[in-house]
């Protein structure tokens, strides 16, 4: 309350904040309310019986099991991605820019049916790596492919301007100071990229949570196997249990929410810590 | 991301209905019916149409709107005004009129248990059989991998569920363990379950997986008519499983547009010869005698029997088998 009084450059602080206020309620919060007042009216102990059935903790095992994988997968490949596509000038790089984009326009079934029809044996990757021993399709391995595929751009796109911000003189002013190679980068570089690579992979990892319409087609859908929770939301209501649909829903709802507040928090703590170090200039 | 757009095409078919109204006399219907139907209804509409002219002299629109079964009745239940609804299993019916929308006795409002033809499950294998597939136990022999949509979420796959466990159970000295035991090693020889029946379809012959689909009967045509005879043989199994397609009024929507009469009179006429040579053209069992014989060419003989008769009604085979808990999850929970 007391930096509402504080004089500042724009006007219309409170209009601002209230119009906020009310946006992401309606379009947030007000769902996620319904879902809860939507009831359920069920005991605790039913509750926790229907969230805890096997099939449903392998279903919980697997989506967010995949989804981190296919994050890290991601935070990885999409920094290196995102390095070469700021730092390097080559023919074509407008063209592989606008790639990077691409999953987040593909209709998700879309990219799901394509995948499949690629790593299926008969597929052009699937035919070359089947008879290797290596089944991609309609396997949990399938279910991170696809989540890497639509998760790619959160961490590119994330990364780049961050990168675009770091001059190349700090490099060489870190060679100059006789940091070799690997020291530039651990110590100069990625402490300022990490905060962008973070939200990058927690981006990433939520949509890669929720993700349904790639997933189904490429997961091969075994219970205990490659059922994502999703798919066990629309089993349930494919039963007319909406009752156990909404239990499934604010499960994973609670578990999202716990994982990223702790990389929210994770978040924090390394942005704090980078700042602090610049200004401490303590040597680590 | 699926049901969001079923409200919304919920919301479009609405204010179609709403605008239609408006406009004046012309009498409107919507039916709202399962995925595979559309080719079924979009030759019967015109039929109907003509006749219901010819009698009346009254110019009616039907409009059509397909989806999942299940998916399609929950948007009736949420509010799409369809007139009359056309499904692919009667659990989705009875779930409408535990809503109140559709009469309690829905399957007495018409004849054969409200179910104007019929079909059954049968098998679907590569050109010339090369694994030898003649009946269900040749299914779980070693080697032998098949391709059907999730049991548990897709009526296809429940029909097909249960086909095996009927076949299972008629068989000398068959009970419910030798069932269990017989679907415990068919669902092993299932590597992947497609999320729709069109997508097991895509998944066997488009991209190879498995050597056998199992699927309505009326599906093999339609996939003939898609990707040609050339690359699949058609087998009947010993006996199968009758599938049913159960019509209903829904009472609340006729009531407040006003459309009983035609409603009633466009389900009724599913039965009329017209109607009949209809379903039996797209290869659908019809009932009257008259029909099948003349396309029996479609219809090779098979051994049916339906759920009632094995699993005392689809309600009863619905709790034992596909609620949570029920046989299907037994099978890969016990492990």
């Amino acid at each position: 309350m007391t930096n509402s009084r504080k004089h500042r450059v724009l006007p219309g602080f409170g209009l601002s904040l209230g119009f906020a206020l009310v946006y992401l309620s309606l379009l947030v919060l007000l769902p996620l309310a319904g879902l809860v007042a939507h009831g359920v009216h069920m005991s605790f102990a039913d509750f926790w019986a229907t969230a805890t059935t096997p099939r449903t903790l392998a279903s919980y095992r697997v989506t967010f099991g995949c989804a981190l994988l296919a994050a890290l997968v991601n935070a990885f490949f999409g920094l290196i991605v995102a390095w070469v596509l700021v730092r390097y000038d080559f023919p074509g790089k407008r063209f592989i820019d606008a790639l990077v984009d691409l999953p987040f326009a593909l209709p998700t079934a879309v990219a799901g049916i394509t995948l499949t029809t690629l790593y299926a044996n008969t597929g052009w990757v699937g035919s070359l790596l089947v008879p290797l021993g290596i089944q991609i399709a309609f396997k949990p391995a399938g279910i991170v492919v696809a989540l890497i595929f639509i998760g790619i751009p959160f961490v590119v796109r994330t990364v780049q301007p961050v990168i675009e911000d770091i001059e190349q003189e700090i490099e060489e002013a870190a060679a100059t100071l006789g940091a070799t190679r690997w020291q530039t980068f651990r110590r100069v570089l990625f402490p300022a990229l990490a905060p962008a690579l973070l939200t990058g992979f927690t981006l990433a990892f939520s949509r890669a949570i929720g993700e349904y319409g790639s997933v189904i087609f490429i997961a091969g859908n075994m219970p205990m196997v490659s059922e994502i929770t999703p798919l066990m939301i629309i089993s349930k209501l494919e039963q007319y249990d909406t009752q156990g649909a909404i239990v499934l829903a604010l499960v994973m709802l609670v578990i999202s929410f716990v994982l990223l507040l702790a990389i929210n928090l994770l978040q924090w703590y390394a942005a704090n810590r980078h700042t602090q170090r610049h200004s401490e200039r303590k040597p680590a | 991301m699926q049901i969001h757009f079923r409200h919304a095409a919920a919301a479009v078919a609405l204010l179609l209905g709403l605008a239609g109204a408006a406009q004046a006399e012309q009498k409107e219907l919507l039916n709202v019916s399962y995925d595979v139907a559309r080719d079924v209804f979009k030759d019967y509409n015109p039929r109907f149409i003509t006749a219901w002219k010819a009698k009346t002299g009254e110019t009616l629109q039907v409009k059509q709107s397909h989806g999942g079964s299940s998916k399609q009745v929950r948007a009736v239940a949420d509010g799409l005004e369809a007139d009359v609804v056309t499904m692919n299993q009667p659990t989705d019916v009875s779930f409408l009129a535990d809503k109140g929308l559709v009469a309690k006795d829905w399957n007495k409002k018409f004849p054969n248990d409200a179910s104007p033809y019929t079909s059954t499950m049968i098998f679907i294998v590569r050109k010339g059989n090369p694994k030898g597939i003649k009946d269900w136990p040749d299914l779980i022999r070693d080697g032998v991998t098949v391709t059907i949509p999730h049991p548990k979420n897709t009526g296809n796959g429940r029909n097909t569920y249960l086909a095996a466990w009927g076949w299972a159970l008629r068989q000398p000295g068959g009970n419910d363990k030798t069932a269990a035991a017989y679907v415990g090693a068919f669902l092993r020889h299932v590597p992947a379950f497609a999320p729709a029946g069109r997508d097991a379809t895509t998944n066997f012959i488009q991209r190879g997986q498995g050597d056998v689909l199992i699927t309505f009967e009326s599906e093999a045509e339609l996939i003939a008519r898609e990707f040609g005879h050339g690359g699949f043989d058609v087998v009947y199994p010993s006996q199968s499983l009758l599938t049913e397609f159960p019509v209903a009024v829904v009472d609340k929507v006729v009531d407040k547009h006003g459309t009983r009469k035609e409603a009633q009179a466009y389900l009724e006429y599913l039965w009329s010869k017209d109607g009949q040579e209809n379903a039996a053209q797209n290869y659908l069992r019809p009932h009257d005698p008259e029909v099948f014989k003349k396309y029996a060419d479609h219809f090779p003989p098979i051994k049916t029997f339906t759920v009632a008769e094995v699993f005392g009604s689809w309600e009863k085979a619905f709790t034992t088998h596909f609620k949570d808990g029920g046989s299907f999850d037994q099978i890969y929970q016990v492990k």
